[in-house]
């Protein structure tokens, strides 16, 4: 039976947890993923589960890595600062390799920035984040359907691979309403976890660390660190693709950029300009062969973000010098208008008007 | 492992504990870590909890405490013992869960949690090894140095004026209204020693019995940096830190002594 409901994205993060089977909750308050805390200090302890309303963003991905740690599945949320402030326990949790899900809400910066949508923390997502030599599987909902069903793949994405997994979305798909279908396939039991710390009974005691001080253990710890974001970058590429086949001009767009791009493509459509979306679902790992292997067939890439230009350096990177690449952007909180991609777009394939700035 | 031979029945009069491990422990002399783990070994032998019991190790001198005792134990970030205990012990609630901490860790970089998990009533055991100084950097000011104690970051002395005086955990903790056991001991001596293993015991007793949360200060010898000879180092502890902060029972059965 599929069960539709009306719900905000970060409430549809929160019932994702949940069906995922979340065993524990733990946030601090910030605008604009507060619908999120509030949702699961509603539901958590309804269910039995845990829910900690924490002093700090500290303290609650700190909670965090002691509920994983002790074998069970745990969540925190916030934006933009509060997700700088667990960067720490994000490296952490990605050195010890504890499975564990964070939600980035994300809002205008830098600094304490304002409570707007944003995406000027992909940086920060993809590149690693916090100290040390790591990524971390991170996934853009574009919907509030995908932001439920992302959540739910993040846990067994983050059990799979013993990691953090990061849902990277913002403030407006946070918090607007969409129509959503709520997961109801059994989800599969978490794999056995036999580096849980559960009390040494029947076997000897284990412990869970990152500290190597040890000559070359921490380098040995490194390589096989590296050779499991090799294995993740293989095989957890995920994108969606619209009018890709016979396109002239490449968008590259993800969460709520994707959606302005998606309108200003269908206007482009119209206007005869053979336009294409690719959309990233997993910001990390990047979909950079398949973005190499459509753009060559493209006369230009515009990359749509609502940040200075973060994705772009990765789409650049993906297209190596092959194909010019756009970028077209806000900053600050702000979104970026359909009406002005679509310009962006006309600027670009039509040769009678200047060209623009590449 | 020796004990596992010892099936005849002969009294032992003294024997190292089954939850302390044969690995040499990197202390330096005089240490009272060693002296802390031994009695925690101890007494989870004789509460018989080894099997259910998960540890908390902080970022400081006891940071390799997991190849020193034999359960279960994670690190925790710098600071965060107390978060991370709460995250294992509420979707644990039947396990023992302790944090290990110093005094840089608790006092100064943890303070927030160290608080509010107290506040909460968290069912968790804090043991709060309070040396006076930052011993894993090598010997800065801790939230706990004395008044004029020197360190390498007060060389002339710890000044007030600017620096603010030694924290009190115990007393500090003991405004707030859920701890259900907070206890002061010092290592300066046999008879320190024996209360300190008697708080750690009442303190686990605590938790075991689902009373809430439990804090047991222990005021440590640290030669090295408290910049004297073992033998004063324990002098230093009975006499002047003990001056500053006061050897007692703050809180038992939940009610202020």
């Amino acid at each position: 039976m599929v069960k539709r409901t009306l719900m905000t994205g970060n409430d549809a993060v929160g019932e994702g947890a949940i069906r995922a089977g979340c065993d524990a909750y733990y946030g601090y308050p910030i605008t604009p993923q507060n619908e999120l805390t509030a949702y699961m200090a509603t539901h958590m302890p309804r269910l039995n589960r845990v829910f900690i309303q924490a002093e700090s963003e500290i303290a609650a991905i700190n909670m965090v890595f002691g509920s994983v740690v002790a074998g069970k599945r745990a969540m925190t949320s916030s934006s933009s600062p509060g997700i700088s402030l667990k960067q720490e326990g994000i490296s952490n949790l990605a050195a010890a390799e504890l499975p564990a899900v964070i939600v980035n809400v994300m809002r205008g910066g830098p600094g304490i920035g304002n409570i707007a949508p944003s995406q000027s923390d992909y940086f920060q997502a993809v590149k690693g984040g916090g100290h040390g030599d790591y990524r971390l599987p991170v996934l853009a909902p574009s919907s509030v359907q995908e932001s439920h069903d992302l959540t739910i793949d993040a846990f067994s994405l983050a059990d799979r691979y013993r990691t953090p997994v990061m849902i990277l979305t913002d403030g407006r798909i946070g918090q607007m309403m969409e129509p959503l279908r709520l997961h109801t396939r059994p989800i599969p039991a978490p794999p056995p976890k036999p580096w849980a710390l559960t009390g040494a009974k029947g076997r000897k005691s284990i412990f869970v660390r990152s500290l190597m001080l040890n000559n070359g253990d921490l380098e040995q710890h490194n390589i096989h660190l590296q050779a499991k974001f090799k294995k993740m970058a293989a095989a957890e590429v995920r994108f969606e693709e619209t009018a890709i086949d016979d396109c002239d001009l490449l968008l590259v767009a993800y969460g709520t950029s994707a959606r302005v791009a998606k309108s200003a493509l269908e206007e482009a459509r119209r206007t005869g300009l053979r336009v294409g979306l690719l959309r990233p679902i997993t910001l990390w790992p990047f979909p950079s062969e398949r973005i190499a292997a459509r753009s060559s067939r493209c006369r230009a890439v515009l990359c749509v973000e609502m940040s200075a230009g973060q994705m772009v350096e990765d789409v650049r990177l993906a297209v190596n010098g092959r194909t010019p690449v756009h970028f077209e952007g806000r900053m600050g909180g702000a979104v970026p208008e359909a009406r002005d991609v679509f310009r962006a777009i006309q600027k670009i394939l039509s040769p009678s008007r200047k060209k623009s700035k590449p | 492992m020796s004990e596992s031979n010892d099936s005849s029945n002969r009294k032992w009069l003294y024997r190292k504990p089954r939850a302390l491990s044969d690995t040499p422990m990197h202390y330096c002399p005089g240490c009272g870590h060693a002296i802390v783990h031994k009695l925690l070994a101890e007494v989870i032998d004789q509460l018989d909890i080894q099997e259910e019991t998960v540890g908390v190790a902080p970022v400081g001198c006891a940071v390799l405490a997991y190849f020193y005792i034999r359960c279960d134990i994670s690190e925790a970030a710098h600071g965060r013992a107390a978060a991370v205990a709460t995250g294992i012990k509420r979707v644990l609630p039947g396990r023992i869960v302790f944090a290990y901490q110093g005094d840089g860790d608790l006092a100064a970089i943890g303070m927030g949690e160290t608080i509010h998990a107290a506040n909460r009533g968290e069912n968790i055991t804090v043991i709060f090894v309070n040396n006076a100084v930052y011993g894993m950097t090598g010997g800065q000011m801790a939230p706990t140095t004395l008044t004029g104690q020197k360190t390498v970051t007060c060389p002339q002395g710890r000044d007030p004026e600017t620096m603010g005086p030694p924290i009190r955990m115990c007393e500090l903790i003991n405004t707030l209204d859920r701890p259900y056991y907070i206890s002061r001991v010092a290592l300066d001596g046999p008879a320190g020693v024996r209360r300190a293993r008697k708080a750690l015991t009442t303190a686990f007793t605590a938790q075991i019995e689902g009373r809430g949360y439990s804090f047991v200060e222990i005021l440590s010898p640290c030669p090295i940096y408290q910049r004297c000879k073992p033998v004063e180092a324990l002098k230093f502890v009975r006499e002047r830190m003990a001056a500053d902060f006061p050897v007692r029972v703050f809180r038992a059965d939940g009610k202020s002594t």
